[in-house]
């Protein structure tokens, strides 16, 4: 029996790698697999000192590539374990191949993204370039605003992914640095409640069943690929669902609300500003800045689940405020794109409920770039404009040198 | 202190190689990269082969920031992909000397098929692979040179993997020349690199070097004990095989390993099958 460290609620400060290694530490995987990479490397650290000093249960595999990490956690799963990594940027790219086998062999794997700016040129900081750039390859995906969050967000992810409704990975992106080295509070819950929420793992179809042997990943060629991808079209939809009920049974648990997207101050708001991640805790400071010292209303919507798209939840903030204008912010590109990849999704709710409101988009923070009161502040100005009728083009960078 | 370039680089002429303006390095003190970047720029100026006439390429680490720091045509890539960089490089241009830096999880972990390909294809490439034991820019994860028993930030009882002879895996896999040398033993290094710029084919140098503060904090080492260590345990391979099978054991042998003409040079195949079938057009 491993030995319980949290008996109560306890507020701790902790970065996010902190916290994220924590999560796993209740969590309690069986296998994890990892290789080095900053901002993520922390992360593994404390878990492997977990590891060392008897804290869990887990199998741990310092790995040789990213590549190989998520090769062991698909080989761990696919036997009937629960298996956890984490990486970050040009790790995330590089386990490429192996995300949309994870995800196409239906297998519940959990992985913190510590987001990171790809290369060239070289960069160690924060952006979603990563996450964004692994956006189609069928895995759920949540991200964070700050450490604790982190935290919560890989517990839920474990039953997220574990659903037999769902049965895909799921990955957790928090900004590199800002969240993944910042120390902030942290509320952990304690090791016994947390063990009872996520659960047994239910092994579905387990490659160790050899009394009912089963084949993963076989080739399927033009007679029924194409049924596989639609099966994931499926469960990806269901996820949305089972994201909603977990998050309503952490809630009822913990005391602490989960949803697809939080709204901050958007029932009465003029300019509606879309973000995920990190920036949207300076946003909901400019937000109340603003209201206070002019009386400009504006409203924030931060975006926890990109994939599924809470499409419906976004649209429904919208037509619930007074909105005259949204500013989407994307702390990653799409090169050739009308705007960020977030700027499209936002454009699709629209289209969707047939509805027409002007629209920006605001580059900011790549490589770790800087975004501060200022740089948001600014952008709402230039919504303002965009409300008035001026011409206000689709990409607009936040604290460019140029 | 404004000492005049010219002042400078007629005392210490390899300085004509560095991009000055880039210091101070990000290499934490007492750390042997900078011995085996300044023994690769001294066997450049012994060969007399120019700025412009050189390309180094690296990966990902603290081994991998030296380009950064070289004034001639340089390339930082990604994680373990610098040999398959540096192989399209030197194919299109075979007149440019080209020197990957390297560590040992760069080379051996990560980027391990690439090393045994570019030693397979004999590609006329200088690989000096900072073997320092441990994954240092990341903060000291075991890598696959930690050697048994030591400490690492992944390995905190003690590292249990068995660890890479670089050397022995670099003949098997059909490198032509391996060497291997130390940060302590500078001079003896700097002919090494310049005799593995000089063969055609591919050359290995292996460099032990100290991380000092990562991997000699972590296994209880002071700067000095790391260097003096080098002094002590290695010994040229003319000492070494006159030792006798039972008192080899802890040694490391250094200087020249493997030495192969025979075999022919990577590009030059390439190009010689290229006018041959192109009845010379090309």
């Amino acid at each position: 029996m491993r030995p319980e460290l949290i008996k109560e609620v306890t507020y701790v400060p902790y970065s996010g790698n902190m916290a994220a290694a924590e999560a796993m530490r209740q969590i309690n995987p069986d296998v994890v697999a990892a290789y080095p990479i900053t901002p993520q490397t922390e992360l593994m650290q404390f878990f492997a000192d977990f590891v060392a000093n008897g804290l869990v249960d887990s199998e741990y595999i310092p790995v040789e590539s990213e590549h190989s990490a998520m090769s062991a956690c698909v080989g761990a799963a696919a036997a009937g374990s629960r298996a956890m990594t984490a990486t970050a940027g040009p790790g995330l790219a590089y386990m490429w191949e192996v995300l949309g086998i994870a995800s196409g062999m239906r297998l519940p794997i959990v992985m913190t993204v510590v987001n990171r700016a790809l290369s060239a040129p070289i960069n160690i900081h924060g952006d979603q370039s990563d996450m964004m750039g692994a956006r189609d390859q069928g895995w759920i995906m949540l991200f964070s605003e700050n450490a604790e969050e982190q935290y919560d967000n890989l517990i839920q992810a474990i039953r997220i992914a574990e659903d037999e409704r769902t049965r895909l990975p799921v990955m957790v992106g928090m900004d590199g640095f800002v969240i993944s080295h910042a120390i902030e509070r942290v509320r952990l819950l304690p090791d016994r409640a947390v063990e009872e929420f996520v659960g047994e793992l239910k092994p579905m179809y387990p490659l160790l069943d050899v009394d009912n042997p089963v084949t993963h990943g076989a080739v399927a060629m033009t007679d029924s690929y194409m049924e596989f991808k639609r099966q994931q079209r499926e469960a990806m939809t269901n996820a949305y669902k089972v994201i909603k009920e977990v998050g309503e049974a952490f809630e009822e648990a913990f005391g602490r609300k989960y949803e697809h997207i939080e709204t901050y101050k958007t029932e009465d708001a003029d300019y509606i500003l879309v973000i995920t991640g990190s920036a949207a805790g300076t946003a909901k400071y400019v937000v109340d800045k603003l209201r206070e010292e002019k009386s400009i209303k504006a409203g924030l919507i931060k975006i926890r689940t990109f994939r599924p798209f809470p499409y419906n939840d976004v649209m429904d903030a919208i037509e619930a405020s007074n909105c005259k204008a949204i500013g989407i912010f994307d702390r990653a590109e799409t090169f050739g794109g009308a705007s960020g990849p977030l700027f499209e999704e936002v454009a699709t709710t629209q289209y969707l409920r047939r509805k027409y409101y002007p629209m920006t988009g605001f580059i900011y923070g790549l490589g770790g770039r800087d975004t501060n009161v200022n740089h948001i502040e600014e952008a709402i100005d230039k919504l303002m404009r965009l409300a008035a009728g001026e011409e206000i083009p689709l990409v607009n960078y936040l604290n460019l040198k140029e | 202190m404004n000492i005049p370039m010219e002042k400078i680089i007629e005392k210490k002429p390899y300085f004509k190689y560095l991009r000055l303006d880039k210091m101070p390095t990000i290499w934490c003190p007492g750390c042997g990269i900078g011995q085996a970047f300044r023994a690769t720029c001294m066997a450049l100026h012994d060969l007399g082969i120019d700025n412009d006439q050189v390309a180094m390429v690296s990966g990902i680490g603290c081994s991998s920031r030296t380009p950064g720091y070289f004034d001639g045509f340089t390339l930082h890539t990604t994680h373990g992909r610098a040999l398959a960089f540096a192989t399209g490089l030197k194919l299109a241009k075979p007149e440019l000397t080209t020197i990957v830096f390297s560590g040992d999880g760069d080379s051996l972990a990560i980027g391990g098929n690439h090393f045994i390909h570019a030693a397979r294809r004999n590609i006329d490439i200088t690989l000096v692979l900072i073997n320092n034991w441990i994954y240092g820019m990341t903060g000291g994860q075991v890598s696959p040179t930690t050697p048994k028993g030591s400490y690492a930030t992944t390995t905190p009882y003690g590292n249990y993997e068995p660890n890479f002879d670089i050397a022995k895996m670099a003949i098997a896999a059909g490198a032509t020349y391996v060497a291997r040398g130390t940060a302590y033993h500078a001079t003896e290094l700097s002919k090494l690199i310049a005799d593995g710029i000089k063969h055609k084919g591919f050359s290995l140098i292996e460099v032990l070097s100290p991380c000092t503060i990562i991997y000699g904090r972590k296994n209880r080492m002071s700067i000095e004990e790391m260097y003096f260590w080098f002094k002590g345990n290695t010994l040229s391979v003319k000492a070494w095989e006159k030792l006798p099978e039972e008192k080899r054991a802890g040694k490391i042998p250094r200087g020249l390993l493997h030495h192969d003409t025979s075999r022919p040079e990577y590009t030059e195949v390439y190009w010689n099958q290229v006018k041959a079938l192109s009845g010379g057009q090309k």
